[in-house]
C-alpha cells in the first residue's frame, strides 16, 4: 500500500465522464463513465467488438473521444498525447502484443527503463552497460518470471511469453494505474493461474483497469466489474452484483455462464 | 560464411587505409583520390544510414544536405578567393578558406534546414516520406540551377583545395588523411549512438511506435533529433566533396545522388556500422572500373542491387556475418 497515491477520500484515481467515440455509424463507445478506485482492480467485460479496446485506447491517449472527459490523479489528461499520459503514471498493456521484435526481451525492458528515468538523451553510454537501467529492467523481469528468457529475441518467444513480456516492460514504468488490455489471452491455464496470482498482489501497488475474456480470471480478480455491450456501460457492481444481475446473463454472460 | 563483424569492420577500414598509402608508394595519386571520394561517399552514407537503418526513415532527399554542404563550401570560399563580401543581413563575411570553419558552417547549415523540414516531413510516413524529402531536395535543386550569382547550372569552380592548420591539403594522402579521420570519429559516434539509449529508442521507434509512446517517450523528438544529426553529417561530407573536386554544382542536390546514397547502403548492409562504407568502396570500384567501358553501368549497380535485395537481405555485411539485421 505504501506507494500507492494517497487521493482524497472517495476521488478515484482514474476517471472517465461521458466518453464517446463513434467510426462512421458505428458507435463505439457510448456515454462510459467508470472509474478506477486505489487498490482495486475492475474488469471491464463485454463480447468481442464490444469497444473495450476503443474504450482503453482512449484513456491511455492513442485514440480521441469525439467527445467526453478523462481525469487521472484529479488532473484532466483528455488533451495529453499517449507518451505524456505515460509520462504522468498510466501504464498500459496491448491486447496485440507492441513489442521491439528484433530486440531481445532485456532490451525491450530496458526501453521501459529508458522512459522511466526519460534518460533518452544519452548518445554515448551503451543502454546495456548502464547498471540502473539494467537493474530496473531485470527487477522487472525476475517479478513476471521471463529473468531466464533475458537474451532471447522476442521474434522467439512464445505468444505467453510476449504477453509476459508486455507486463514487465509496464512494470519498470512503476505506473500509478495499469490498463491491460486482455493480458491472459493465449496464456494457457497455467500462465493464466500464473498471471492471476501476480495481478492479485499487484493492485497493492496500482489499482488495475483489466479488460479479460477469461472469466475464471475476471471472477478470482475483480473488486469490481462493468460490463460493456455495443458501446455501452450496462451494469457496474461487484462480482455476486453481477453474475445475478438478469440484464448481463440476458446481454453477455447467458451464454458463458 | 559466419565472420565476426567487429573484424570485418576492422578489415575495412584497414583496406581503406593501405590502398591510398599504397598508391603513394607506386605513385598513382589517381588511386588516392578514388580512395578519398569513397570515403567521403561513406561519410554522407553513414549519415543517411543513421534515419534510414537505424530509425528506418527511407529519405529520398538527402542530397539535399550534400549539396548544401557543397554550397557551403562554395559560396565561402568563393568570396574568400574573389575578395568579395557576402552580405547575410545581419553581418558580412569576407568567406573564409578555413576547412574547419567551413565545416562547422556546413554542418550548422545543414542542422538546421534538417530541423525546420524535420517539422514537416517527419509527420508523414512510408511512401509520403519518401516523396516528400524528394521534393525537398528538388526545390534546392531547382533553385540552385536559377541561382546565377553562384554559377546556376554550371556550377562554382574553387581554384585552390581550401586549407588546413598544419597540413599541405594539396598532396593527395594528406587531404586523404583529413577525410579519413574524419570518417573514423563520425563512424565512432555512429556506434557509440547505435548502443546508447537513444539509440535504443530511435530503433524502436522504427518496429513500433506504439510502444515507444507507452513508455512515455515521443518518437517524433527522437526522429527529429535523429534527422538533425543525419542532415548535419551528410552536410559535412557535402562540404568535403566539394572540396574533393574543388568544385559545386546543382547535380549535388539531385536525386540520382540521393538514390545512389541509399543504393550503396542496402548494398553494404542497413543499419550495420560499415555498410556505408563497404558499399561506398564497391560503388566507386565499379564507377570507376565499369564507368570506363560503358556509360551504363549503373546497370551493374542495379543487378547488385537486385542480387542483394533477393539473395542477401543483410546486404555484404549480413553475408559475411550470417546475420541478416544489425541485431538478429
Ligand atoms: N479504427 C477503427 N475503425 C473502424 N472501426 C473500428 C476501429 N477500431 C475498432 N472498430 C470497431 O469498433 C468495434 C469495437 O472494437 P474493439 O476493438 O474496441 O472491441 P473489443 O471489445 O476490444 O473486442 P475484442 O474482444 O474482440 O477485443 C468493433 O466493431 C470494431 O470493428
Ligand atoms: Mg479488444
Amino acid at each position: 500500500m505504501s506507494d500507492q497515491v494517497p487521493q482524497p477520500d472517495g476521488q478515484p484515481v482514474l476517471a472517465t465522464h461521458g466518453l464517446n467515440k463513434a467510426f462512421g455509424a458505428l458507435q463505439a463507445t457510448s456515454d462510459v463513465s467508470i472509474d478506477l478506485r486505489a487498490g482495486e482492480i475492475h474488469a471491464i467485460i463485454g463480447p468481442n467488438g464490444a469497444g473495450k479496446s476503443t474504450l482503453i485506447n482512449q484513456i491511455s491517449g492513442g485514440l480521441a473521444p469525439d467527445s467526453g472527459r478523462i481525469e487521472f490523479l484529479g488532473r484532466d489528461i483528455s488533451a495529453l498525447p499517449a507518451q505524456a499520459r505515460a509520462k504522468a503514471g498510466l501504464g498500459r498493456t496491448f491486447q496485440i502484443s507492441q513489442l521491439c521484435m528484433e530486440d531481445t526481451v532485456l532490451e525491450n525492458t530496458v526501453l521501459g527503463a529508458i522512459g522511466e528515468t526519460q534518460g533518452v538523451w544519452q548518445f554515448w553510454r551503451p543502454a546495456l552497460k548502464t547498471a540502473d537501467l539494467i537493474a530496473r529492467a531485470e527487477a522487472a523481469l525476475e517479478r513476471v518470471g521471463l529473468i531466464a528468457e533475458r537474451d532471447v529475441t522476442c521474434a522467439n518467444l512464445s505468444h505467453g511469453q510476449r504477453r509476459q513480456l508486455e507486463v514487465a516492460v509496464a512494470l519498470t514504468l512503476s505506473p500509478k494505474a495499469f490498463i491491460m488490455d486482455e493480458p491472459m489471452a493465449g496464456l494457457g491455464a497455467a500462465g493464466s493461474k500464473n498471471l492471476t496470482g501476480f495481478l492479485d498482489g499487484l493492485r497493492q501497488e496500482a489499482p488495475i483497469l483489466l479488460v479479460e475474456h477469461d472469466m475464471d480470471a475476471v471472477f478470482a480478480l475483480a473488486d469490481r466489474i462493468s460490463v460493456l455491450v455495443y458501446g455501452k456501460i450496462i451494469a457496474t457492481g461487484t462480482v455476486d452484483e453481477v453474475r445475478s444481475s438478469k440484464e448481463v446473463r440476458e446481454a453477455y454472460l447467458g451464454e458463458a455462464a | 560464411m559466419r565472420l565476426n563483424e567487429t573484424y570485418i569492420n576492422a578489415a575495412v577500414l584497414i583496406g581503406l587505409l593501405v590502398v591510398p598509402l599504397w598508391a603513394v608508394m607506386v605513385d598513382e595519386p589517381f588511386t588516392i583520390t578514388l580512395a578519398t571520394k569513397a570515403v567521403i561517399l561513406a561519410l554522407a552514407a553513414v549519415g543517411l544510414n543513421l534515419i534510414l537503418g537505424i530509425g528506418g526513415m527511407v529519405s529520398f532527399g538527402h542530397a539535399l544536405f550534400f549539396g548544401l554542404g557543397g554550397y557551403a563550401m562554395g559560396i565561402l570560399a568563393y568570396h574568400a578567393q574573389t575578395f568579395t563580401m557576402l552580405d547575410l543581413g545581419l553581418f558580412s563575411t569576407g568567406g573564409t578558406k578555413m576547412m574547419p570553419i567551413i565545416w562547422l558552417v556546413a554542418i550548422a547549415v545543414s542542422a538546421v534546414i534538417a530541423f525546420l523540414m524535420g517539422q514537416l516531413v517527419l509527420r508523414t510516413g512510408g511512401v509520403y516520406f519518401i516523396m516528400i524529402t524528394l521534393a525537398f531536395a528538388q526545390m534546392f535543386y531547382y533553385f540552385s540551377i536559377s541561382w546565377s550569382q553562384y554559377g546556376g547550372e554550371d556550377g562554382l569552380s574553387i581554384y585552390v583545395r581550401n586549407e588546413f592548420p598544419g597540413l599541405n591539403t594539396l598532396d593527395p594522402i594528406q587531404f586523404f588523411g583529413i577525410c579519413f579521420a574524419i570518417l573514423c570519429v563520425v563512424l565512432l559516434l555512429f556506434s557509440r549512438l547505435q548502443t546508447s539509449p537513444f539509440g535504443l529508442a530511435l530503433n524502436a521507434t522504427r518496429q513500433t511506435a506504439k510502444r515507444v509512446e507507452t513508455v512515455g517517450l515521443n518518437p517524433m523528438h527522437l526522429k527529429l533529433v535523429a534527422f538533425v544529426l543525419s542532415g548535419a553529417i551528410t552536410g559535412l561530407a557535402g562540404a568535403m566533396f566539394a572540396d574533393l573536386n574543388r568544385f559545386v554544382s546543382p547535380t549535388m542536390f539531385s536525386w540520382h545522388l540521393s538514390g545512389e546514397l541509399i543504393i550503396l547502403i542496402i548494398i553494404g548492409g542497413v543499419g550495420r556500422l560499415m555498410g556505408p562504407v563497404i558499399g561506398a568502396c564497391i560503388f566507386v570500384v565499379l564507377e570507376h572500373f565499369l564507368g570506363g567501358l560503358t556509360t551504363y553501368w549503373h546497370i551493374f549497380l542495379g543487378l547488385i542491387m537486385l542480387a542483394i535485395v533477393f539473395f542477401a537481405r543483410g546486404g555484404v555485411i549480413g553475408l559475411l556475418t550470417g546475420k541478416e539485421g544489425a541485431h538478429v
